[in-house]
């Protein structure tokens, strides 16, 4: 029987992971030292599920960066633990406490710790002396985003200058950089949200329960709903509520709102996602809240 | 609904076209009409158009990314968009089309299965929309559309609309386009973007969205001549792997087949497909763009940079190459310089040998006189590599047929390169 070019054919899912797959190993190839910076959401899981596709059956050869803000929900710690000991990888974890108290970063009262978050990540890939560190950026998310590069250059500073990126043709990847210079990679730069719940749910991999719909009690603020904890407490005439409720992000529990949401599942969450009128960071990250241009600021500065 | 979308299929465009065209307001109003721009989105172009003073939503200003971009009213660089149909999901990449900014419109059209060029209809053609067409047909985008824009301003005249369609046609003709289309549109007002025009009875062709939707892309890649550049070598060294030797990679050409004779370029070792691994899967063939890991039944010495091919059908390695080269910065590209050069998964260091002509992308004349490529210009050069390449023709594969150079003091790409031939 002869075979047609329909035979051949790729799905949009499965390019994007073949792009993708080609992206780790050629990282993994060129650079002396790469890591993944992980933060527990589930763009950061489905670039572990990629790199532990791309280089299988053996381990993933580099280490998984966390920077612990401090606020990090325990939902994702959890899953963050269970991932890193199933796949055998090594952990390491920057700590803004810690880099606070040894005085690496200064917290002044007055900055986010979204924005602390840049001192401690810089301070541990120079530490470390990493050469690459995979993000899980795209360029769906924000405007300014749209315009990076999978390979993204940082300076000695760690910052990024939009006006000096690269030119990036065809799958010709140039990692070339200079003592004390890092790579920024982004191997998801060409998914879009929705593209990623459906490779979750195509490969049921574990991501952390607040995705899913749940019980919380939730305070509203800024027509955000956050979740009531130690650090936020009710201001004013604001008071605690239960609700039944899901986040779109995860990051920092005091900047991080939930949405209404009775989505159990991924299949559900897709089909919520499909008829969102809202983009993930508009409805639920305080941190980009405050300017139109917060992102290419945040990015510039060294950002993930 | 997650069924349909994992069996969509992909299909990646390139824009063309400057601010006047109305390039932004049809990328606008592809989102906007598919549905993938959002609420808070679409809040914040219309609360900037109102604060401008406009008395119409500036759909523009959903594409102007960067703040000093905003600023200066001005596109500069390839920016990425998404959006997706029931059937196909899109990238756009989408570049200024300024006369300095070649060398973006040579980015955005590396990847693009087709190439949209836009025409202001009561322009007509202009020198940067033949320029364009140029650099797609060099890029080898083997389809073009072109949009003859602003129809809304000439009375939706068929009369314009056949006289640029026709003088295109002509121009195409010294080009390697294989498939164009050329459709009337008014992008701010929507006519045969999305829907059918109801001003342009005349024209029986596709909407720009059911061209985009429709158009066969999947045997644009060569599945012929089998082409696997080898990309890391899978070594488990664990207990339950403790043989498995793997070489991974994304096929660049052809179908490979467990049993096939195979043939490690440069060494010329032979070999056969003992099997194909996708993940934890063993598969039976792989084709392009897949990224899978190969293995061998022979212990032969394969690693990064090296190329399987079959027996029969290889690429000759090559150290002398003849190509075609977009230059990307300041300082031109002269004969005598060096240059680091990357092919495939190879790294090697290249010498211009010669420059043989600078191209003009507008006439197409080839200036023979001048022995430098400047900045944002094209030309035609000899390479003599370090090590071989294992090459083919830019116009038999776009994966093993081009390359970019960089400069070994700064690290940066300086240029893009398309293979003619080697020797």
């Amino acid at each position: 029987m002869t075979q047609t070019h329909a035979d051949y054919r790729l799905s949009q899912l499965d390019q994007l992971e073949a792009e993708s797959i080609h992206i780790f190993r050629e990282v993994a190839a060129e650079f002396e030292k790469p890591v993944l910076m992980f933060s527990g959401g589930k763009d950061s899981i489905v670039m572990l599920r990629l790199a532990e596709k791309a280089f299988h059956p053996s381990r993933i050869p580099f280490p998984v960066l966390q920077v612990d803000n401090g606020f990090d929900f325990p939902e994702v710690l959890a899953c963050r633990d269970s991932w890193v000991n199933r796949l055998g990888v090594r952990l390491v974890v920057a700590s803004v406490d810690d880099d606070i108290a040894s005085g690496v970063i200064v917290d002044d009262g007055k900055t986010s710790r979204n924005r602390m978050q840049i001192g401690s990540l810089l301070n541990a890939i120079e530490v470390n002396g990493f050469t690459a560190a995979f993000g899980g950026g795209r360029r769906d998310e924000e405007k300014a985003r749209a315009k990076e590069r999978v390979y993204s250059h940082r300076d000695e500073f760690g910052q990024w200058d939009p006006k000096m990126q690269r030119p990036e043709l065809w799958s010709l990847y140039n990692g070339r950089i200079h003592e004390g210079e890092h790579m920024r990679i982004f191997p998801l730069s060409n998914w879009t949200e929705l593209d990623i719940w459906h490779y979750i749910d195509r490969e049921q991999v574990e991501i952390p329960s607040i995705y899913f719909s749940h019980q919380r009690d939730v305070i509203e603020r800024d027509g955000m709903l956050l979740s009531a904890s130690e650090a936020v407490q009710p201001r004013g005439s604001e008071t605690i509520q239960s609700r039944t409720v899901r986040f779109r992000t995860v990051g920092d529990m005091t900047l991080t709102g939930c949405v209404e949401s009775a989505a159990g599942t991924t299949a559900e969450i897709i089909d919520e996602i499909a008829i969102a009128r809202v983009t993930e960071r508009g409805a639920t990250r305080g941190d980009d809240r405050f300017s139109e241009a917060a992102m290419e600021d945040r990015k510039k500065e060294g950002y993930f | 609904m997650a069924d349909e979308s994992t069996q969509m299929d992909l299909l990646r465009f390139a824009t063309a076209g400057s601010v006047d065209d109305g390039k932004s307001t049809l990328i606008g109003r592809l989102l906007l009409d598919s549905k993938s721009i959002f609420e808070d989105q679409l809040e914040s172009v219309e609360s900037t158009s109102k604060s401008k003073g406009y008395d119409y939503t500036d759909l523009a200003l959903l594409t102007d990314g960067l703040r000093s971009e905003r600023e200066q009213g001005i596109t500069i660089d390839v920016a990425y968009r998404y959006f997706a149909t029931p059937t196909r999901k899109f990238i756009i990449a989408d570049t200024p089309g300024h006369v300095q900014y070649t060398r973006n419109m040579v980015t955005g059209a590396s990847t693009a299965d087709l190439g949209l060029v836009l025409v202001d209809a009561r322009q007509g053609l202009t020198e940067q929309s033949r320029r364009h067409a140029v650099i797609l047909s060099l890029l080898r985008v083997p389809h073009l559309v072109l949009a003859v824009n602003k129809m809304d301003l000439v009375d939706f005249s068929e009369e314009t609309y056949e006289k640029i369609h026709t003088e295109f046609t002509q121009f195409a003709t010294k080009l390697n386009i294989p498939d164009l289309v050329v459709i009337p549109i008014s992008a701010l007002q929507g006519d045969n973007v999305v829907n059918r025009s109801e001003h342009m009875p005349w024209y029986a062709g596709p909407t720009l969205m059911h061209h985009l939707e429709h158009v066969h892309v999947a045997s644009d890649r060569d599945l012929v001549d089998v082409r696997f550049p080898v990309q890391y070598v899978v070594r488990p060294k664990s207990d339950a792997y403790h043989d498995y030797r793997g070489y991974a990679g994304q096929v660049a050409g052809g179908v490979i087949k467990a049993g096939d004779e195979v043939v490690v370029l440069p060494s010329g070792m032979t070999s056969r497909v003992q099997g194909i691994d996708l993940f934890d899967k063993e598969i039976d063939q792989a084709f392009p763009p897949m990224s899978v890991t190969v293995r061998l039944e022979d212990d032969v010495d394969v690693s990064r940079g090296d190329m399987i091919a079959r027996i029969k059908n290889a690429p000759a390695p090559s150290q002398d190459i003849d190509a075609m080269v977009c230059w990307m910065t300041n300082e031109p590209l002269r004969p005598r310089q060096k240059l680091a050069i990357k092919h495939t998964t190879r790294t090697a260091r290249a010498l211009v040998k010669d420059v043989q002509y600078r191209l003009d992308v507008n006439t197409l004349h080839r200036d023979q006189d001048t022995k430098e490529i400047g900045l944002n210009e094209i030309g035609r050069v000899q390479l003599r590599t370090t090590v071989p390449l294992l090459c083919d023709p830019y116009a038999q594969n776009r994966t093993t047929g081009s390359f970019i150079l960089i400069d070994e003091a700064t690290g940066v790409t300086v240029g893009a390169g398309m293979i003619n031939s080697a020797s």
